[in-house]
């Protein structure tokens, strides 16, 4: 079992695999994409308060998931690195961070657009949107520290530390609307009982949701390359893989 | 719905085509830089063994 892992978890291994696998979580991003769109922008009905604005929705938490996963994956991987010094771990959430900071921009950037129309002004310095920007600060301060260091492994080790101590953050932007009054209007999918959205509405939701974690990791998967080749530029497999590729 | 209503998005079209179009640029520029950095990765390595090997 430890020899499987250490095997699935060398570079050369995760090299290969990755290759093999970004094309399939491309296509399945791009068709996601599409059937979320299309239900999303012409099947899904305009909404009987907000209107067609609502259908910022369909990027906007996409996004905001995803900068709370991307977070957590980021943390997590950089634990593991930290703890038990496996370096594909320590790829993953260096490769993690810039795409984090994207989608936590992506949801604070639509969530203006929306909150514009809807509630009459850009920004509010409100538990919801302060925690999110918080959340790209620390994205960005991973992303500082990130390229302070030369020695990677130093950085690796003070961007976990970074990432495990900002995952405090994380239940705080969750709960926020729950926690504290605020314009941000209140969970309508992830609600014990069944959510208040309506299934024409939903569906597209969960194919956008989808379609931006296949489009995570299919380009976490070619940065992740990169980071292989710039970490390991030394050793025999990548020299053979080079020279197989320059004659 | 006509094209025209779909576009016109009931008063909205700023506001909904502004955010699909921001969130359009960013995807598409976190591809072009990843794919473009794994190209210039893999040349800088093939021309550093070229020059090893010429040595």
């Amino acid at each position: 079992m430890f020899t499987r892992f250490n095997q699935f978890a060398s570079p050369k291994h995760f090299y290969d695999l990755s290759a093999r696998l970004t094309p399939w979580f491309t296509w399945a991003s791009i068709l996601l994409l599409l059937a979320g769109l299309y239900g999303g922008l012409v099947l899904a009905p305009a909404d009987y308060q907000q209107g067609d604005s609502f259908r910022i929705i369909y990027i906007h938490v996409p996004s905001a998931w995803m900068s709370l996963f991307v977070y957590v994956v980021m943390a997590m991987a950089g634990g593991i690195g930290l703890i038990w010094h496996v370096k594909i771990a320590d790829i993953i959430a260096r490769s993690s961070a810039s795409l984090g900071a994207s989608f936590t921009f992506l949801a604070l950037a639509t969530g203006s657009l929306w909150g514009k129309p809807m509630w009459g002004t850009w920004w509010v310095w409100d538990a919801r949107l302060t925690s999110e920007l918080i959340l790209l600060f620390l994205y960005l301060g991973y992303i500082a520290l990130q390229s302070a260091f030369d020695d990677r492994r130093v950085a690796a080790r003070a961007g976990a530390v970074l990432a495990l101590v900002g995952l405090v953050n994380i239940p705080i932007i969750h709960y926020s609307v729950e926690w504290w009054s605020t314009l941000h209007q209140g969970p309508t999918i992830t609600k014990f009982d069944a959510p208040s959205i309506h299934m024409s509405m939903l569906i597209p939701l969960l194919l956008m949701a989808l379609a931006f974690k296949s489009y995570f990791i299919s380009v976490l998967l070619i940065r992740a390359r990169s980071e292989i080749l710039e970490y390991e530029c030394n050793s025999t497999w990548v020299e053979e893989l080079i020279s197989n590729r320059s004659f | 719905m006509s094209i025209q209503e779909f576009f016109h998005m009931g008063g909205y079209a700023f506001y909904v085509w502004s955010s699909y179009g921001l969130c359009a640029v960013v995807m598409i520029l976190n591809v072009l830089q990843s794919v473009s950095r794994q190209k210039k990765t893999l040349n800088t390595l093939i021309k550093r063994q070229r020059r090893t090997l010429g040595q």
